[in-house]
């Protein structure tokens, strides 16, 4: 039961008076050899868990960073199968759960119950599915439950009431609260959503809100934890394999910013 | 999401409120020149053995049937208080008509256009300046019109307080495909009346005839025709030959799956990876298709059908010699196979949505020659 982990995690945090810090990453880069040695460095630096994504054509939710590492990778050969392969080997070299992030069509294409026993099997804790709406998500919320993992939903600044109790009625493991409407990316402001986003799903529910979109420096990312009980780190930690000029120089920049990271989720001694 | 639920009920609204309908009907007449002219064309009959007529929708203003939508989505747009347009375009001919539309009805618009396609649609880029509009380079992917949508798209989600999206086709989300088909039908309906049977000179159709990209003009011209019995024929873009890999026909050589927010037949790889597309028609250009194009495909409604590169061109050829129009390279491939088949519509009434005019490949089809 691999879902139970993320649950773990977000009481030992919660029992710590901190947030989990889930970096994003694309899987497969710079090449899918060299993939899994840079979840080990974020998981060495600091990182509590991850979200894994896997690289899409057309990712619509995300910023021109995330696109453009989609598109290395898979000029580098990961791809579904690619990455779901990696994904167990981050699992059990990392030993921290993992959401996978994917697009719809990958998952239809692949079957939702081979896709879910492949995640399932690789050890993974859920999903996150940026394309698809709760209205859409009953059969793969069945497919996923019946094996031990769940999928994550979203709550925007802009979700009414009526869709975030359809939200938690589905019973995610947490909930990715949107801190910045549009798509992934740095951008220069500390969000001013995240309590109001807690609060508003706090009034029905003790599941776990994630803050992600739009996080990038170790103040922003301040700021998310002391509402949010996780925060997601993506783009910022991306450009920063993107930029490198190998593997190690791409490790080294990660630990930097993991560790910056780390230190800002948790409360100042 | 609310987005998109927000807009549903106020097209709802709107399309159940006599006075929008007034409001857009004055405009179509008066701005758009609608109803559009059907024309026989006497000489391209008498060589193919048939009865060929073309709905001129080349004649609407800005060359093209996007106008009809456009004009109907700007007019939403201004009721829900919006101020600012955004639109994807591939050929440019929904660019135009939405900086056209956001002109007449003072709007800031913004469209976004893959950057392969600014280039080989110079023309219409420069129309859309002049226009008032900013055209936004799309530099992701192959940089035509599946980029832009996704661009246009990712604008919307962080712009949507005050952002109203005018999509150009009979795609995206729910409820684009049926509102910018309920805005399209137009074209169907006016034919109905104009070829009614009622003397010689107005025919019942046995066949109609579109191209179909995202699908917005033939499910403009063959929704009030679905189940009528009208043998209703969608062309794609065969590119380079479907053999090549490097074509747009999503529902003669696709498979199911979501893109841009519906289901359906789409252009992919076997790990889902969505496909570039390819035709020398930008607006054709397109791995993905109107997710009600699928379901008339799968419930026999419409035969799909496609045309390559080489065989669209020869038709605009074909039709600006001998009947003095020079067609669009999308509406050229309905028109390519037609004269394919002329043999089996022999002695046929034929009708052929000539969706748009050909100005702007002017300069594409010289280069390539």
């Amino acid at each position: 039961m691999s879902r139970e982990r993320l649950t773990e995690l977000f009481a030992e945090c919660r029992a710590e008076g901190r947030a989990a810090l889930m970096p994003y990453m694309t899987v497969g880069l710079p090449s899918p050899e060299e993939s899994v040695q840079l979840f080990v460095a974020m998981a060495e630096a600091g990182a509590d868990g991850f979200e894994v994504g896997i690289p899409y054509a057309d990712p619509l939710m995300d910023g021109p960073t995330i696109q453009a590492a989609g598109e290395r990778a898979l000029a580098a050969g990961s791809g579904v199968e690619v990455g779901l392969d990696l994904l167990g080997q981050i699992v059990t070299q990392t030993g921290k759960p993992c959401v996978v992030m994917t697009y719809v069509n990958p998952i239809l294409r692949m079957g939702i119950e081979v896709f879910a026993d492949r995640v399932a099997g690789a050890g993974a804790s859920g999903v996150i599915v940026a394309d698809l709406p709760v209205d859409e998500a009953d059969v793969f919320i069945e497919a996923f439950e019946a094996r031990g993992i769940g999928l994550v939903l979203f709550v925007a600044p802009t979700t009414t009431e009526q869709r975030l109790s359809r939200v938690l009625k589905a019973d995610p493991p947490f909930v990715y609260g949107v801190a910045e409407l549009g798509v992934t990316g740095v951008r220069t402001t500390a969000s001013s959503h995240i309590p109001s986003l807690v609060s508003r799903v706090r009034r029905h529910s003790e599941v776990p809100v994630v803050a992600g979109v739009g996080i990038s420096t170790p103040d922003q990312a301040r700021a998310a934890a002391s509402d949010a009980d996780g925060v997601i780190v993506g783009s910022a930690l991306v450009r920063g394999v993107l930029l490198a000029n190998d593997v190690g120089e791409a490790e080294e920049l990660l630990r930097i910013a993991i560790g910056d990271l780390a230190r800002a989720v948790r409360p100042p001694r | 999401m609310p987005a998109l639920e927000q807009l549903e009920v106020e097209f709802t609204k709107a399309w159940a409120d006599p006075g929008f309908h007034q409001e857009l009907d004055d405009l179509l007449r008066d701005f758009v020149g609608r109803p559009t002219p059907v024309y026989r064309a006497a000489r391209l009959s008498d060589r193919l053995g048939i009865d060929l007529y073309l709905k001129r929708e080349d004649l609407a203003h800005t060359g093209a049937h996007k106008i009809n939508n456009t004009m109907g989505q700007a007019l939403l747009t201004k009721r829900m208080g919006k101020r600012r347009v955004i639109a994807e375009t591939g050929a440019g001919q929904h660019g135009v008509a939405t900086a056209t539309a956001c002109a007449l009805l003072g709007q800031e618009c913004v469209v976004y256009m893959g950057e392969k396609d600014i280039e080989r649609q110079a023309l219409n880029v420069h129309r859309m300046r002049m226009l008032g509009t900013e055209v936004r380079p799309v530099t992701s992917g192959a940089g035509t019109l599946k980029d832009a949508v996704s661009a246009a798209m990712r604008d919307w989600v962080s712009s949507v307080d005050g952002t109203h999206y005018i999509i150009g086709s009979v795609v995206g989300p729910h409820p684009f495909p049926w509102m910018v088909r309920e805005l399209q039908k137009v074209i169907g309906e006016e034919l109905l009346e104009q070829m009614d049977g009622s003397s010689p000179h107005r025919p019942v159709p046995d066949v109609i005839v579109a191209c179909v990209g995202g699908g917005s003009n033939a499910m403009g011209v063959f929704y009030p025709y679905a189940g009528s019995g009208v043998d209703l024929v969608g062309v794609e873009a065969a590119g380079f030959g479907l053999e090549s890999g490097h074509h747009g026909a999503s529902l003669v050589a696709g498979s199911p799956g979501v893109i841009h927010g519906s289901m359906t037949y789409l252009l992919q790889d076997d790990q889902g990876q969505i496909l570039e597309a390819h035709s020398i028609s930008a607006g054709l250009d397109y791995p993905g298709v109107g997710p009600e194009h699928s379901y008339f495909k799968d419930h026999g409604m419409v035969r799909y059908v496609s045309i390559t590169d080489e065989e669209a061109v020869e038709a605009v050829h074909l039709l600006a010699s001998i009947e003095g129009i020079i067609p669009a390279l999308e509406s050229a491939h309905a028109l390519a196979w037609i004269t394919k088949e002329a043999k089996s519509l022999e002695g046929k009434t034929v009708v052929l949505n000539l969706s748009g005019r050909g100005d702007k490949d002017v300069q594409q089809i010289v280069d390539a020659e």
